[in-house]
């Protein structure tokens, strides 16, 4: 253990830095995404990830977001283990029937302000299974979206940059459902 | 082939005492009722036949009477087809979730239940687990599935080939690669006609690169629930390792729609496939170190050793494939078994262990991450030339005969889970029938089966050995 420990001090953090100002996006994300949610909902947004019927495609770029090179918490943003503990609601999957009551269980058990964003094609339009007669479809069929994050599945570079246009709308006053 | 009622009790009791072991049960609807089929293999080989038998009034004999490795697929195909069982052990609805579940009684003194999910605590697929428990020891697990139920195989039949191909690339994310792979194989098998050798290469290396992945995310998360966190991060970034490459080789992090029937669609550059290989080196030596400290902490093997303990015989009798089946005694590997290219060339050598512990599905990950280097640097060494796909018979150029045919094919081929069933009947280009079936459909069996003895705080650790897909099952 102990040598593991030293190797990885001296080889330094995988997490990359922010790519260079020009390039913009993640130097952006960092303090933009900071600077709105410390005004909004303190330092840090908390996010329910909630599958209805997902392929688990998105949940495994969901889990990537926390390796050691996108490091998704110094952002101050986290996924939480329920949903009253949750700020976001982020949903994938084309909202399966047998899970559209365990949704709107999970949206009510969130506190105000709450934000739900559909993660994934299957949750923003249905995707391949929008004609399945076991599934309803697009997420804002059942439920408002605040935000849509197309991909299938979208890679974690892509769900960053997302959620800054996200964090970009939260300073909005009309943001959030009360 | 077409049997009657006598042939299909006989062929369950084959199920029964072993001779055969069980791959896949499903339904086709008819204009005049229904047509169920059975797939099974003999012991040790990887040659699956087909067993079909018509159910005009909507009725045939339960195969899970004889043998209970087949319930959940033949409830599911009940409820998909308003079918009945004759004598079935277990007549509730499975994918229906219309009716309140009947979770079957525990009684005793000081037994209480504790229900999870469909909504679980992670970024984990939704199911429910229903834990019987007295104090801290799980007495029984049911585990309710269809959550995920997307009716999928319905979406495919009546469909154009390319059409449900990107369909089978979905029913379970992270074995995109080997269910494209299953599905295409099916299909040419149907079709006649072989991918060029050149695409065969590239679709071993892309599944072995699927397997890397998805073993390193496994072996971090399993240490991650046995209170070792530390691990989890170290191999977290060595599975997005093999994802960046897959993205740089193949243009898609978890290669998803790479592979097609008739080939692949993308090519390996030189530069890439020098790329591949030193990131493989690089990686080894890194997870040589890992492997170290997993052996070297002893809190961790605390924690692993013994635990979620599946017995041979259960998974012999249940035909449990993958990780799960090669560290509870069961030897084969479709990649050896079912010998498909390009492992045809290829010496496949199966890791096995007896021990059935969480441990022992760990340490066969560990091993099979060492072959799948070995297999991809053959592959890379011996990467013939040539197209990339051989092209699919155009439905309108076909003669009267072939078009008045419709024709089978089925495959088997190893994701990382285990042994994938792919099957399909083609005509005129659209697929009639078609069925594909997850190794988690035993998994899910055995673990219940495993957990039992085991205390609560064990199952995330258990569960996360066996990794068993939702989505795979909910057709």
């Amino acid at each position: 253990m102990r040598k593991t420990l030293i190797e990885n001090l001296f080889r330094g953090k995988l997490t990359e830095p922010p790519p260079p100002v020009a390039d913009g996006e993640i130097a952006d994300l960092v303090s933009t995404l900071a600077r709105t949610t410390q005004q909004r909902l303190g330092r840090s947004l908390a996010i329910r990830a909630l599958d209805a019927g997902s392929c688990n495609g998105c949940e495994l770029e969901m889990i990537a977001l926390g390796n050691a090179y996108y490091d998704l918490e110094r952002f101050g943003l986290k996924f939480v283990a329920s949903p009253r503990h949750a700020d976001v609601l982020m949903i994938t999957g084309p909202i399966t029937i047998a899970m559209r009551e365990a949704l709107r269980l999970t949206d009510e058990a969130m506190s105000a302000p709450k934000f739900v964003i559909a993660l994934g094609d299957c949750a923003c339009t249905g995707g391949l299974f929008a004609n399945s007669p076991a599934c309803i479809g697009a997420a804002a069929q059942v439920i408002k979206v605040d935000l849509h994050i197309p991909g299938c599945p979208p890679d974690p570079i892509t769900i960053l940059k997302a959620l800054i246009g996200f964090t970009d709308s939260l300073k909005h006053p009309a943001a959030g459902r009360a | 082939m077409m049997v009657n009622s006598r042939t299909w009790q006989a062929a369950a009791s084959d199920l029964a005492t072993g001779r055969s072991i069980f791959v896949a049960l499903w339904a086709e609807a008819q204009d005049d009722g229904c047509i169920i089929h059975l797939a099974g293999r003999p012991q040790g080989s990887g040659e699956v036949r087909l067993l079909s038998l018509a159910a005009p009034d909507r009725l045939f004999p339960s195969i899970a009477q004889h043998h209970p490795a087949a319930s959940l697929m033949e409830r599911a195909l009940c409820d998909v087809h308003g079918l009945t069982a004759e004598a079935s052990p277990d007549p509730r609805p499975w994918l229906d979730h219309s009716t309140p579940y009947l979770f079957k009684p525990v009684t005793g003194d000081g037994v209480h239940q504790i229900p999870v999910g469909p909504v679980h605590a992670g970024i984990i697929e939704p199911g429910h687990f229903r834990f019987s428990v007295n104090g801290e020891t799980i007495i029984r697990l049911e585990v309710r599935l269809g959550y995920t139920h997307k009716a999928t195989l319905g979406l495919m039949r009546g469909h154009m080939i390319d059409h449900a191909a990107q369909l089978a690339g979905r029913i379970s994310g992270d074995s995109t690669v080997a269910y494209a792979f299953a599905f295409a194989r099916a299909v040419e098998q149907a079709l006649g006609i072989k991918a060029p050798p050149r695409a065969t290469a590239l679709r071993g290396i892309m599944a072995e690169l699927e397997r890397l992945a998805n073993h390193f995310g496994d072996i971090g998360a399993i240490c991650n629930d046995g209170g070792f966190p530390l691990m989890n991060v170290l191999t977290a970034a060595l599975r997005e390792r093999v994802l960046r490459l897959a993205a740089t080789c193949f243009g898609h992090r978890l290669m998803m729609d790479r592979i097609i029937p008739g080939g692949v669609t993308t090519d390996l550059t030189a530069a890439h496939a020098k790329l591949v290989l030193t990131t493989l080196t690089d990686l080894r030596g890194q997870w040589a170190r890992l492997f170290e400290l997993y052996e070297k902490t002893a809190s961790l093997q605390d924690r692993v050793v013994t635990s979620g303990w599946l017995d041979p015989m259960i998974a012999q009798r249940l035909g449990c494939g993958g990780y799960v089946g090669r560290a509870s005694g069961q030897d084969f590997d479709a990649r050896r078994d079912a010998c498909y290219p390009p492992y045809d060339t290829l010496a496949i050598t199966v890791p096995h262990l007896t021990a059935g512990d969480v441990d022992a599905r760990l340490r066969i990950r560990m091993a099979e991450l060492e072959q799948s280097v070995t297999v991809i640097r053959t592959l890379l060494a011996t990467m013939p030339p040539g197209a990339l796909c051989t092209p699919l018979p155009d439905p309108a150029n076909l003669t009267t005969i072939e078009r008045n045919d419709a024709r089978v094919g089925h495959a088997l081929i190893e994701g990382f889970r285990g042994d994938i069933f792919a099957h399909v009947r083609v005509h005129r280009g659209r697929i009639e029938d078609v069925m594909l079936r997850d190794p988690s459909w035993f998994f899910w069996p055995a673990l219940e089966a495993a957990i039992e003895g085991n205390i609560v705080a064990d199952f995330p650790l258990c569960n996360k050995s066996f990794n068993p897909s939702y989505s795979g099952c909910d057709l």
